[in-house]
Formats: structure tokens, sequence, C-alpha cells
């Protein structure tokens, strides 16, 4: 199975457990969970079930395409479902059923992992999945985001898509992974992974990247004093992604980086606040609006 | 009475393995507790535990509480009844309490004065009616790491899935967190369905057949049982790890060892890294051969059965191949590194932040070593190789291979040092001065690797105390009083003939010099005193010494650890002689009357008046210049014992307190000086003698 046909089975997969099928969104971002759909999301009481593939750029990792498992931008199959239902790990196990991972022929397990991100105010409980001992998912049941306790508790599901098509293509390097017919990651990815590499170690300019980090942090306060969450979280992720390029190019000094970090944390605890504050206003209308489905 | 059995299986997600075991025993724990508060006699209790269930039976459990005669007392008989025998209103009032009559009431005996009394039957009520409860038993279990999941506000190791809580073959109905009792079970998540257990006894089987094994025990011989198998067919050793065996134990429902390989080149890489990276990594059981080498296989432990084993283990190599190919690239990276460069890297590591890098600890470990080798009267070559290994100790932490293993720091440093041709010593030492790593680890062997590590130890715990960072309770986050523990250990079986309140003073000084927290010196220094006195205390409670010993020696007026420690045995040893009692008390006597003393410590014998006077103060003479010849802490206590029939005479015969005032100077002068000597072996009237 290919890349993409591996991502269309599981957006079928989701899409047939009631997950709205979303696109990746349109800023840069470390991980799947930074993405509004799962950070925002996650706060506050009203329901949310969504699935949507990530890119997620991790400047650090970046080896000019070179490394056969390190890559600065890798995929994410990223799961939400709030309230966590009672049997997602069954839905999770179809899911892999599904991409032709017959359990019996191979080990399953569910390994302790917990999950903390203290710069967003984020803690989860749950696991890693190994397949016959190599990690393929994080499973988290998230019970803090952006400072504020999850009630209901969200569960995160986050595919590491070549990972696992490594798993299911047998392949040792990930840029023979087929992607689609004809195309493997190599002719889709390679040059892009050269350049961002150069341009993050080489020929980026850690001036001009402290002056945007400076810029983006105070829009950002900006757009969250006039109570517009989500223009306000677009340059938190701008400050995350550049303070990333920056630490990769080691062009910040020890003392420097618990600043940013503070920074940052601070930005994505109020954010977290402001959006709650927001969705409290408009009168939380999802979960609202289940409740009308429910009297129906 | 008809006795029957229970059962109660809480189903969940995977619990983290290191949580499943002792979860197991605290429902055991409070199983019983309730059935003793609740009076329900019982035999056996057998525990049970998989990833995903906990389970308790308990073997013939009565089917009631047991009936109760109880006697009750009531008011005394000269108030129950008036002397004509008629009953008093407390006496009816006390029979209806009772729900009885008058009729009921006899008298009895209680320390001569009669009272009235009544036999009361409380009928037991049937067990049926209290196991229900078993819920808020459940419930109660505690983890170390608590969540919720959906709506529940229910706090729990992982969600709760399922329940059975059966009597006999009766449901004990109840709901918890949102589940409703039953008798329904789950099998294995691949190889099993959902199962109904009919009764206790047949739960084990019943689970079974669902590839289950419900008992740890029976798993864990499965698994060992699976290593002998592998180990005969392929004539390999497979060494059990008792932590990572019992740590597998609890990953697997219904285990399946079966074997993998490895590429051969791999086996260039370090052992250590070999088997960090099966065991730490992947929770494999490396394999060795007869003599003890690595050989290029590992075998794992499924949660299944033997079908697709092939398959498998090829997942399985895939894996380790991908872990061993970046270790194998990190290892030959680092071998291209050079230690300065690598060193330059340390500047970049915040060690704490207001503690500051770890370039700068290493500067100070650096300094405060090079301090403690003069105060040891380390030789040049030592104090050399102190001063490069004390430089170098932390090198490795930048290395790639430690970013990836962190458990390796040190290990990979001593190799890397040694490949990159640094003496002998100063390699063992980058790898020694972490010792002792645990409770139970070996000192540093080396007199570098003593030091370096001493150094490094004393730096972290001064510079914690200096920012405010003081272990209180259980909280103690980076581990001083291990670390502490660490000092004084290796302080005593080096034999370090250097007092703690110096060692500690240097590592002041230097601490102080980084300009690290804000506290006064003297302050540092007596909050440090105070934290190192309580380590040897333990450390010398763990010994077997006597409470009252410890006091003593710890409070005696200087000398080193090795004296305290010595100092104590030496009590020990002798608290069981004859005269041992006498021996203390007449030293004791000295040192007490000494506190009278008022500064002046010139002694004239002209002044003394009786033979006594002058024989202890001859004796003193002589123990004066003997004391500095003996090196033992048992020579020093014989020296003084020998006083005792003089210290006696003494003060048979001598009034210390005298009228004379010059007289009375000159006694309490010569009291004072003999104590000074008491005191340097122990505070000996802190010894308790019967």
């Amino acid at each position: 199975m290919n890349i993409q046909e591996m991502i269309l089975t599981l957006q079928k997969h989701w899409s047939d457990q009631g997950c709205i099928l979303m696109q990746a969104y349109d800023v840069e971002k470390g991980a799947g969970t930074m993405s509004p759909y799962t950070f925002l999301r996650a706060i506050g009481p009203e329901p949310w079930n969504v699935a949507y593939v990530e890119p997620s750029r991790r400047p650090a990792d970046g080896r000019y395409g070179e490394n056969p498992n390190r890559l600065y931008q890798h995929h994410q199959f990223q799961v939400i479902m709030k309230p966590s239902p009672d049997n997602i790990q069954e839905l999770y196990l179809d899911s892999l059923k599904a991409l032709g991972i017959d359990p019996l022929e191979h080990d399953i397990r569910f390994v302790e992992d917990n999950w903390e991100n203290p710069s967003l105010g984020c803690a989860g409980l749950g696991w890693e999945v190994w397949l016959d001992g190599m990690e393929i998912t994080q499973f988290t049941y998230f019970q803090q985001v952006g400072g504020l306790e999850c009630k209901p508790v969200s569960v995160e599901i986050t595919y590491g898509i070549e990972r696992l098509a490594s798993y299911i293509q047998d392949k040792e390097n990930v840029f023979e992974l087929e992607w689609t017919n004809g195309f493997t990651v190599h002719d889709i990815f390679y040059q892009p992974e050269f350049e961002h590499s150069t341009y993050t170690f080489k020929t980026s300019d850690p001036d001009m990247l402290f002056n945007l980090f400076g810029v983006y942090e105070k829009e950002a306060k900006r757009q969250m004093d006039e109570g517009l969450v989500h223009p306000a979280y677009d340059y938190v992720l701008k400050c995350s992604h550049v303070f990333n390029v920056l630490d990769a190019r080691g062009a910040i000094s020890v003392t420097e980086r618990t600043a940013y970090i503070g920074r940052m944390r601070n930005l994505a605890r109020q954010v977290a606040k402001t959006f709650y504050d927001e969705r409290e206003k408009l009168g939380f209308p999802i979960l609202n609006r289940k409740g009308d489905e429910t009297h129906d | 009475m008809i006795k029957q059995d229970i059962l109660l299986e809480i189903g969940l997600e995977e619990m983290p393995a290191r949580f499943v075991t002792q979860s197991m025993n605290q429902l055991g724990e409070k199983v019983r507790k309730f059935l003793t508060e609740q009076n329900i006699e019982h035999g056996d209790v057998q525990l049970y535990s998989t990833p995903r269930r906990l389970a308790v039976i308990v073997k013939d459990a009565a089917e009631a509480q047991a009936d109760v005669n109880e006697e009750a007392k009531g008011p005394a008989k000269k108030i129950a009844q008036s002397e004509d025998g008629e009953w008093s209103k407390a006496a009816i009032g006390f029979a209806k309490g009772q729900g009885m009559s008058v009729d009921d009431i006899f008298f009895k005996e209680v320390n001569g004065v009669e009272y009235a009394h009544v036999n009361k039957f409380v009928k037991g009520r049937q067990t049926a009616e209290l196991l229900p409860a078993l819920k808020d038993v459940a419930l109660s279990l505690t983890f170390g790491k608590n969540m919720r999941w959906g709506s529940s506000e229910i706090r729990y190791v992982r969600p709760i899935k399922w329940v059975i809580a059966l009597f006999g073959k009766e449901v004990i109905p109840f709901e918890m967190a949102g589940v409703q009792s039953g008798n329904e079970t789950k099998g294995h998540r691949f190889l099993g369905t959902t199962a109904s257990v009919a009764d206790a006894s047949s739960y084990q089987e019943t689970l079974k057949k669902q590839f289950v094994i419900a008992s740890p025990d029976e798993r864990r011989s499965m698994i060992l049982e699976g290593l002998k198998t592998l180990e005969q067919e392929n004539s390999w050793i497979i060494p059990v790890d008792e932590s990572l065996l019992e740590e597998v134990n609890n990953l697997v429902e219904y285990p399946t060892a079966l074997a993998g390989s490895f590429n051969e080149e791999f086996l260039a890489l370090p052992e250590e890294v070999l088997i960090t990276s099966m065991k730490e990594h992947q929770r494999y059981f490396p394999v060795k051969n007869a003599e003890g080498t690595l050989l290029p296989y590992f075998v794992t432990v499924r949660n299944g059965n033997n079908h697709a084993m092939v398959k498998v283990a090829r997942g399985n190599e895939k894996v380790l191949r991908a872990r061993l190919a970046d270790a194998d690239f990190f290892y030959k990276e680092d071998q291209k590194a050079d230690i300065d460069d690598l060193l330059k890297k340390l500047e970049k590591i915040v060690y704490h932040e207001k503690i500051g890098t770890l370039s700068e600890k290493v500067a100070r470990i650096r300094r405060i070593a090079s301090a403690l080798g003069v105060l040891t009267n380390a030789s040049e070559d030592v104090k050399a190789s102190t001063d490069r290994a004390a430089q170098i100790c932390k090198f490795d932490l930048v290395t790639l291979m430690v970013y990836e293993f962190p458990e390796l720091q040190g290990v990979m440093g001593e190799k890397y040092a040694r490949q990159k041709g640094e003496k002998e010593e100063v390699a063992v030492a980058v790898n020694e001065h972490y010792k002792p790593r645990f409770a139970e680890d070996t000192v540093p062997s080396t007199e570098t690797g003593a030091l370096v590590s001493l150094a490094d130890k004393l730096d972290t715990i001064t510079a914690c105390f200096a920012v405010g960072i003081i272990p209180t309770g259980s909280q103690d986050p980076y581990a001083l009083r291990r670390q502490a523990a660490g000092v004084v250990q290796t302080m005593m079986e080096h034999e370090w003939n250097v007092p703690l309140a110096d060692v500690i003073q240097v590592a002041v000084e230097e601490v102080l010099k980084d300009n690290i927290g804000g506290k006064e010196a003297d302050t540092l220094h007596e909050e440090l005193t105070a934290f190192f006195a309580l380590r040897v205390k333990h450390i010398l409670q763990e010994k077997g010494i006597r409470y009252d010993i410890i006091d003593a020696v710890l409070a005696k007026n200087s000398g080193t650890l090795k004296e305290t420690d010595e100092a104590a045995s030496v009590l020990m040893k002798h608290k069981e002689d004859a005269g041992f009692k006498e021996t203390m008390e007449a030293l004791s006597r000295v040192v007490n009357i000494s506190k009278k003393a008022e500064g002046n410590r010139d002694v004239d014998p002209a002044l003394f008046e009786n033979e006594a006077e002058k024989q202890l103060y001859s004796a003193y003479a002589a123990l004066e210049s003997a004391w500095q010849q003996v090196d033992s802490m048992n020579a020093r206590y014989e020296l003084l014992a020998r006083l005792k029939p003089m210290i006696e005479q003494y003060f048979e015969n001598t009034m210390v307190m005298a009228e004379d005032e010059k007289v009375k100077q000159n006694r309490l002068a010569f009291m004072s000086r003999l104590a000074a000597y008491i005191l340097e072996f122990a505070d000996v009237p802190a010894v308790m003698v019967k």
C-alpha cells in the first residue's frame, strides 16, 4: 500500500467514525498537536471529532535528504475525538486492519508513554503503540491544554505516516517509500529537504528571524487584546517556527533559550484562555447544537 | 455455614507495566481489610493481574457475618433496682436501649460491684448484602499517576472497561465509572473473545481458553520456559535481568518468546550500547555464548501465540537494525570528535537556570577537586590526573551516543577518553565519578575517581543549597540526599583523614566565587553541615549502630568521618564489656563538671591537695603524650578507659567546687583539659548505660 492509499484509507476509516476530515493547517508547525484543530479545540466542553494529515516541520532534524530516517518535514495523521469514545482502542485497531495489518500476524502492544509539552502547558497520559517492536502511533488522553484542565477529555491519535509506511512497504530508507504510483518520497521531497536543511543551517538570517519573532509576538498579543484568537494563534505558531529555526541554527544562547520558551508559553496560555472565553461568549454553540439534536 | 467464593475483576485499558504488580497487591490488601472490617470469615485470597486486568479471588467466604452474642453492661445494681426489687427508670432505659426488656437483665460483678447486664444477640448480615461495597474498595486504589477519560470525573490508572463481581455464581450488582458489574470478561485482544465466567473456580480456566494467563507467576514461568527452550536449541545463554523480566511479564497477557538476529558487524559497538538498545529501548533479552560474549541475536516476548513467528521476528529485526545503524553512526561520528571541541559545547548547556552552564560547573569541579587533593595530601601524579579527569568528566554529555542513550553517561566517556589517548586513570575516573550511582552501588575505586566524584557531588549539593533547592520531606528532585550519602560513604571508605567541615568549606568558597545564590558563606556552611550530619547519622544507622552512640559520636569535637565511624564501632564493640558502664560514668562526670569551667585552662599542680588529684594528673599527662601517637580510635578508647579507677578515686576524695576560689578554678581547669580529650573521642554523656 502506498502512502496516498494509506492516507485515503485512514481518512475513510475516521470519516466513518464521524470525524470531520480537515486539511492541513496552513501555518508552519512542529507537530499536529499544534494545529488549532487540536490545540484550541481540545479546550472547553464542546464535542469535536476531526482527522487530518499534518506536515510537521522539525528544522533540527533536517539532514539534507541524506539520512534514511530523519526528515526536516514528516507527515502525521492526526485524529482528535472529544469526548474520548469508550471503544477508542478498538476503533484504532480497526484502522490498522484497514491498512492491511492483521493483528494475528503481528505483535501489537500498548506501552506506557506520557506526553508533556511544558511550553504549551500541555500534559497527557497514554501509550506509544508498538507494532513488532516499532513505535507507530502516539495515543494520548489529554489532561491539560494551555494550562487548562480538559473537560471532557480529548483523545489524540497520531500516526507517524512515514514510519508506518516503511513497515507496510518494507523499506529501510524513507526516501524509497512510494507516495503514489510512480512517485517516491524522494521524487517529491528530496529537493525541499535539501534546500530547507541548507536554509536552516547555513543561509537563514538570524538577525531577521530574531526580529520576526519580536514582531510576531507583538502582533499575537495585539490580536488577543482584540479578542481575535485565531489570528493571534497564527502568530504564536509563527513565533514557534521561527524559534525552531533559530534553535537549530544554534543562534540561541542558553539563557536566551529559556526566556524564549517562557515567552511562547505565556502566549499559548493566554490564547487558550481567550479561546475559552470567546467560545463561552458564543454560548459554546457546538455543545448546544448537539443538545438540540438529542431532543429530536 | 455455607461458603462461597468471591471474584472481583477490574478490566482496564493497558496499565503501565510498572503499576501492575503493586496495584494487584494493593487490591488484595484492601479486599482483605474490607473482609476483616465486615467480619466476613474467609479462606485464601488469590491475586491475579495482566496489563488489562486486576483480579482477586476470595475462597470460601461465609454466606453471612458471624452472629454475635454480646454482653452489654448497664447501671450498677443499686441504681438499677430498689431494695424491694423494683426496676428503676435507668434499668428500664438500659434494657430498652439494647432492644430487650428488664426480664433479660442479670447481675454480674465488675471490680467488686454488681452491675446490670443483658446478653445481646446480634444477627450477622448476609454477605451478599455487604459485597456491593467492593465497588468502593476498587475505586479506593491509588496509583502513581491517575487520569481522567471521556466525560467521566473519576480518576484511575487507565479507563475502566468492565467489572466482574461474583459471589458464588451470583453477580454482585453495582456500577462503577459507568460500567455495570457482571460476569463477562474479555479475552486476549486479538486471540480471544468475550467470555462468561461461571464462578471464581473457573476464572483462570475460562481466561486461558481466551489466551489470557491471569496468574503473573504462571506467565513468568512460561517466559522462562521459552527462554530455556531457545537456550537449549541454540546453545545460547540468555541472562535474565529481573527487572526486565518483571516489566515484560506485565506487558503481555499470553507470552511467547521468540528470537531474532542482527548483523554481526554491529558487534563492533560497545557491549553497553548493544545491551541498552535491546533492553531499555526494545525490552529484548540479549543473548550470549557460554564464554559470556554477546551474540548477534536477541529474544523478545510477544503478546500472542506462535502464529506467524517469522513475520514478527522480521519486524523486530527491522526496528533493531535501524536503532543499531543509528548507534553505529553516532559511535563513528563521536570517534571523530575532539575532546576540546566537545568541552566547548558545554558552554551552551544550562545546568540549571540559577546555577549556570555545565561549562561553569566543570570549572568549579576542577577547582574543588584540586583543593580536595591538597586536603588529602594527594601525590603530584594523582593531582595531575584528577585535574584532567575533572576537566573532561562531562565531555561525553554532548556526544551523539549519550544524547541518544543518556543512561550511558560516564560509560561512553570512559571508552571515548581511552580511545582519544587519555591516561588510564583519567578515563576510569570519567566513568567512576558518577559513583555511587544508586543506593546500593559501590564508591569510586580509585583515588582520582573519588576526588572528582566528591568535587562533582559537593558542587551540585552546595550550588543547589545556595539557590534554595533544599530537600524537604519527599521532595528531592536532584537526589541531593543520595549524593550527600555518596560523599560520606566515599570519604569513609577511602579513609580520608579530612574533617567534613573542611570539605564543605572548600565547596562553599568555590560556589560563592561564582556568585551563585545570595546566601552568606556562614549560613550556607551551617545548612550544609546540618544536612550532611543527617546523612552521616543515616549511614551509621544502616550499619546497625545504636542511636545514643550515633548521637555521641556525631556530637564529638572535630575529627574526620573515618574517626566518627571508628568511634561508633569501638563503642558498639565495648558496650558489653564488664566495667563499660562505670567507665562511661566516670568519663561523663569529668565532662559534666568541666562545663562549669570559666575559660581558664592553666593547671597549677602545686594547688593540688590530695593524692588522687596528683595521680589523675600524672595519668592525664601520660595520656596527653600518648594521644597523638596512637592512630586508632580503639587505642584512644583504651587510653581513656584506663583512667577510670583514677577518676573514681579523684571524685571520692576531691571536692571540685571548693570553697577556695583559686583551688576551684584550678580543678575546673584540669577537668576541662581532660574533658577535651574525652570529647575528641565522643560526647560520652550521650551514651546510655543501664
